[in-house]
């Protein structure tokens, strides 16, 4: 038996989403595959699993994404399904830790491809909207305002990875 | 040649791969080397693998037959990087063991 759940986790939310899927399984949901704001969990299967997300340089159709699929597969994981650039994996509960990053170079470099994706975006909103407001007519106030409420939720969601960021980069100062 | 201190993580996947290995089994034996401490996880290692490829310190074996996972293993390069690691690790571990019995030793002496 399956089921959709229809929910919406910002990109930079991706460990709470992590999170929540982990405790959908420890409930029996088992998610197989996933759409826009679309989980879809299968319903029969006892198995529990952890749940990872990342996101790839390239979409995973691409040869290098590929390969490297087949790799994380070969250590007892599986792709369940994947959104544009962002795949997810799972790994049941019995075989074992699942981590796809050990250390924090690593893991640096996952959030800079994170943050890849929205720099450009906080930018263009921000020129549209700074654009748009200076110009007296209400069509463009509106709009303008639009971007730039855009451009304040990318920006809270930059300034959130780079909170994280920087705390990795702190203890590498110390630590390997 | 000088050489920086390697990661952890090279250092243990450069050890295991004195025989042919795959990923898997790589981080099977990280495991067991270290005692359950260090552990590798898939991307990490597939970044670790892919840099030391281009660094000529291992090389992937061509699949042969039934095989369905890639195997790498040591070469020339990456020997010697290990070997002078270990030399640099032995030198650290010398001076710290050295100046601690020297302190323990002062310490019995009053």
């Amino acid at each position: 038996m399956k089921k959709n759940v229809y929910k919406l986790f910002w990109p930079w939310q991706f460990e709470q989403e992590e999170q929540w899927l982990k405790q959908c399984s420890s409930r029996g949901m088992q998610l197989i595959d996933v759409g826009f704001m679309r989980y879809t969990f299968e319903m029969d299967n006892p198995e529990v699993y952890n749940y990872k997300v990342e996101l790839l340089n390239y979409w995973p159709t691409h040869a290098e994404s590929e390969s490297y699929i087949r790799f994380v597969e070969e250590t007892g994981a599986e792709m369940v399904g994947s959104m544009m650039r962002w795949v997810y994996f799972r790994k049941a509960k019995r075989l074992g830790a699942f981590d796809l990053f050990s250390d924090r170079e690593s893991k640096i470099k996952h959030l800079n491809r994170v943050l890849a994706l929205f720099v450009p975006l906080f930018v263009m909103e921000l020129v549209l909207g700074l654009m748009n407001v200076s110009i007296p007519r209400t069509m463009n106030r509106v709009v303008g305002i639009l971007a730039l409420l855009v451009c304040a939720l990318i920006g809270y969601g930059v300034y959130k990875i780079l909170m994280k960021r920087s705390q990795l980069k702190k203890e590498h100062v110390i630590f390997e | 040649m000088e050489q920086a201190a390697l990661t952890e993580a090279v250092y243990y996947i450069l050890l295991s791969l004195i025989k042919p290995m795959h990923g898997y089994g790589i981080m099977q034996k990280v495991e067991e080397m270290s005692g359950g401490r260090v552990r590798l996880a898939a991307g990490t290692l597939y970044g670790a693998l892919n840099t030391l490829l281009e660094k000529d310190w291992i090389e992937a074996l061509s699949m042969q037959g039934e095989e369905r996972k890639k195997n790498y293993k040591i070469t020339y390069l990456g020997y010697n990087a290990l070997l002078s690691e270990i030399k640099r690790l032995d030198e650290l571990i010398k001076n710290g063991t050295m100046i601690m019995e020297a302190l323990s030793n002062e310490k019995e002496c009053l």
